[in-house]
């Protein structure tokens, strides 16, 4: 990775972390929760429906699952590095490509809804 | 420069086993993978939303499979971690100067986590779980 690339990376790294910190355990709470068999209203198709249909809430979803790939991509990167994986160019681009991917999925399905 | 330097060994795959800190320095960054992890689980959602409600359905059924309880749970405790651990750090990535002092840590840190327990109520009463 060319040096000029550290200021975006980095800033979508600790941009992600603040986001999933604050909103992925209630996040996670809901969906568990659908697991176990109770569904919180909000998961209902109608009201999703409707969550995601609207500009905010795609606006939401959209930020909440690009910062938290583009955070995960940046942090694996560091800690495949701490287990020893020393193959930096490759792990960055696999990592940063699924990231970049995974944003571009979620506005192509968000923009379907 | 001497013609010997003297190299110490560090295992490349397990130096942080040695001590509790390294570990817990490699717990919190293990923890991306279950960030990742449940960022793609919430893309996959959005994919099954875009595809019609029968899709959506189908795949909130499928999350109560034992082996999808069990991936909520072990993400729900990695990413608690993540959280606690960001916020513990806070005061240190963004230390706040009033006049020639600095703020106490514990206060920055308390802050954020005020702001997380009343934006989680927040979010789960909009959802609609109480």
């Amino acid at each position: 990775m060319a040096k000029s690339n550290k200021p975006i990376v980095w800033g979508l790294f600790a941009a992600g972390g603040t986001v999933t910190a604050f909103l992925l355990p209630a996040l996670i709470i809901i969906t568990l929760l659908a697991a176990l068999g109770y569904v919180p209203d909000l998961l209902a198709y109608e009201n999703m429906q409707a969550f995601a249909a609207h500009w905010f809430g795609k606006l939401v979803l959209f930020f909440i699952v690009s910062l938290s790939l583009w955070h995960a991509a940046h942090r694996l990167r560091i800690t495949l590095h701490d287990f020893g994986i020393r193959s930096d160019t490759l792990v960055a681009s696999a990592l940063y490509l699924v990231a970049a991917l995974g944003t571009i999925a979620a506005i192509v399905y968000l923009l379907r809804i | 420069m001497s013609r010997k330097p003297y190299v110490r060994e560090i295992p490349k795959g397990s130096w942080y086993l040695r001590q509790g800190r390294y570990m817990r320095y490699m717990g919190r960054e293990v923890t991306s993978l279950f960030v990742g992890a449940y960022a793609l689980f919430l893309l996959l959602a959005l994919k099954r939303l875009s595809e019609g409600q029968a899709a959506y359905e189908a795949f909130l059924e499928g999350l109560s499979s034992p082996l999808g309880v069990l991936f909520q749970i072990i993400t729900l405790l990695f990413v608690l971690y993540h959280t606690t651990s960001w916020f513990n750090l806070t005061p240190k990535a963004m230390p706040v100067q009033r006049g020639e002092e600095f703020l106490p840590g514990g206060v920055i840190v308390g802050a954020h986590y005020a702001g997380w327990v009343l934006l989680s109520l927040v979010v789960l009463f909009l959802a609609g779980v109480f």
